[in-house]
């Protein structure tokens, strides 16, 4: 460093900060490497113009794909008791519910909204894998069990949205239990006979895989979206071996017989929209 | 006991059983010395620090208890508690996974299905029984005996003790995450009263899949977690050695989880442990099936399902 640069860049600097530069304009693409233009991507609904790879979503960007013109009503969520186990690991459980509150502007990994996907009446659940890996705890139990309680209430499908590393470890078991009680929830809408239908994106791991993630009356995947139980990690470890290419992924779910169908995000709405349509009314009124 | 079957905290109970043996031995040889009195002395102490050790053992060294490889397991229990018990293999798909041990069979004269996990005694049953750790054929042989329970109106009996689902590629292949699924929606289906036992180690997805009861007993000794405290601890303190902190912070214990409202009775173990003990653990745990089966005696099999959902809608909520 020169007398120069130390001389000037301070001044430079505290003009430049003031600014206020949009950052990322340019996204680089997780799997081919291509950088894209923010507004591409956007156009795009989030999918690589290169490889077709699927950006992961905010909860908004979700929820303005889903449903129709991008209006619907956010529901308001029961609030429960925060803590229960007065937990502590190198944060502490609040601690790390703060930041996660800040850094998402959401309560929690749940968010539930209703409205239509060509024109079909909808509540739909997403999960958002960036509050704490979407893990799912007793605010996410409840949440479900609203979501579901206002799909039968609105006479409305139940579309879900999963990404999640797993159960909430902070909450302990009382985290473990809600695998029973969002499988109970989707019980209780199944036998009103409203039909469930889980989109399954990138990551859905753990007790979130293996309880209501997997229950759908149909089951959608995103492409490339990673589904499974285990952890590629662990599995490694157990059997000393290496996984085969695609292990785990949408694609491989699908030729394995685990889910119903891939699908173009692009596609999405007007496939949700037609499947709610044939599963609730049984005779088109439409001309044939 | 084998020396191999103390645990790190029981060096001292090691020590007496080491002096009580030894003067045994030498009564045995030599009358000239009395040592009768001697040896109940030791005894006596031998009991008390027993019980003073297992009053208050912490959550790390009651996981190390739940996982002691002479502790009665779930074959045990079959063999102790039920009469006529006939082995039912297979889910019908794919296979015979026998980590997960199910049949019908009699518990004081009432028909029964029973499903649970086992991990073996020695090398080679615990090979057999995979260490208790099931693929998605034994979660989906658990739900075909669900539903034969449910059929010819048979209670179910799940004893849970499993380190978890087997983590593999074939299990990922074959639907580990829908069989556990499906397995829990099966207990919910059934118009007959379960009653799950943790007799040992309840880990995670693993264990819930055939522990959605109408009654939740657990050994005063076992175990019942969302993830291993070693697990926990590798990703939580990014150190797997800090098992013993995530024990405490996950909150494991029968005792814990009777206080979290998530079980609804502990079972009292025999001094020193259930592997001290086997038959007397085995005895006490078929009393306290017998209590939560008798709840159930005059409901129709609606009320008997209503039960169970309205026990899992409410658990976990703050009163």
């Amino acid at each position: 460093m020169s007398w120069l640069t130390n001389y000037v860049r301070p001044k430079l600097q505290g003009l430049a900060g003031k600014r206020d530069i949009p950052q990322n304009l340019w996204e680089k693409c997780p799997s081919c490497g291509a950088m894209i233009y923010h507004r591409e991507l956007e156009q795009n609904a989030q999918i690589c113009t290169q490889c077709n790879h699927h950006f992961r979503l905010t909860v908004k960007q979700r929820l303005d794909i889903l449903f129709d013109d991008a209006r619907y009503d956010e529901i308001e969520l029961p609030e429960v008791k925060e803590d229960p186990l007065d937990f502590a690991d190198l944060k502490s459980y609040p601690d790390r519910l703060k930041s996660a509150r800040k850094q998402t502007g959401r309560p929690d990994a749940m968010t539930v909204a209703s409205g239509t996907m060509e024109g079909q009446k909808a509540v739909a659940g997403v999960m958002d894998f960036s509050f704490m890996g979407g893990s799912m705890g007793t605010a996410f139990g409840e949440a479900f069990i609203t979501a579901t309680e206002l799909a039968a209430l609105q006479d409305a499908a139940f579309v879900m949205v999963t990404a999640s590393g797993g159960a909430r470890m902070q909450e302990g078991i009382l985290s473990l239990m809600q695998m029973a009680r969002t499988t109970l929830a989707v019980r209780k809408l199944k036998e009103k006979g409203l039909p469930y239908i889980v989109l399954l994106t990138d990551p859905t791991t753990g007790g979130v895989s293996a309880s209501f993630a997997m229950l759908g009356d149909i089951a959608v995947a995103e492409p490339g979206a990673l589904i499974g139980f285990a952890g590629a990690r662990v599995i490694e470890q157990t059997i000393r071996a290496q996984l085969p290419e695609g292990f785990q992924r949408a694609e491989y779910l699908r030729s394995h017989g685990m889910v119903d169908m891939v699908v173009d995000r692009r596609q999405l709405r007007h496939t949700l929209g037609t499947l709610i349509d044939l599963l609730r009314r049984p005779v088109s009124d439409k001309p044939y | 006991m084998d020396q191999e079957a103390y645990l790190d905290f029981e060096k001292n109970i090691a020590e007496i059983d080491e002096r009580i043996e030894g003067l045994r031995h030498v009564t045995g040889s030599d009358d000239d010395f009395d040592l009768d009195e001697e040896v109940s002395g030791l005894e006596k102490k031998l009991e008390k620090i027993l019980d003073q050790t297992y009053a208050k053992l912490t959550p790390w060294q009651k996981t190390q208890v739940a996982r002691h490889p002479k502790r009665p397991h779930c074959l045990d229990y079959i063999n102790g508690l039920i009469t006529d018990f006939q082995l039912l293999a297979g889910d019908r798909l794919f296979g015979e996974d026998e980590a997960v041990v199910g049949g019908i069979g009699r518990f004081r004269g009432r028909s029964v299905v029973v499903i649970g996990q086992e991990k073996g005694n020695d090398i080679e049953t615990r090979l057999k029984h995979n260490f208790g750790m099931a693929k998605p054929e034994g979660y989906r042989k658990a739900v075909r005996l669900m539903k034969l329970a449910d059929q010819f109106n048979m209670p179910v009996l799940t004893f849970v003790d499993t380190a978890g689902a087997y983590p593999g590629l074939e299990g990922e292949e074959r639907g580990q995450a829908e069989a556990i699924a499906s397995s829990i929606d099966a207990c919910f289906s059934v118009g007959v009263p379960i009653v799950a036992t943790v007799i040992g180690e309840g880990g995670s997805g693993g264990a819930i899949a055939i522990a959605v009861a109408n009654r939740i007993l657990m050994l005063e000794h076992s175990v019942y977690s969302v993830i291993s405290p070693e697990g926990c601890a590798s990703i939580l303190w990014r150190d797997g050695q800090e098992a013993q902190k995530a024990a405490e912070a996950l909150r494991l214990t029968a005792q814990d989880l009777k206080d979290l409202g998530v079980i609804d009775d502990i079972i009292a173990e025999p001094r020193g442990g259930a592997h001290r003990n086997p038959t007397e653990a085995v005895l006490k745990t078929g009393e306290a099936i017998s209590g939560a089966l008798a709840d159930f005696n005059d409901m129709t099999r609606e009320q008997i399902r209503r039960e169970r959902e309205e026990k899992f809608l409410k658990m976990t909520r703050a009163e």
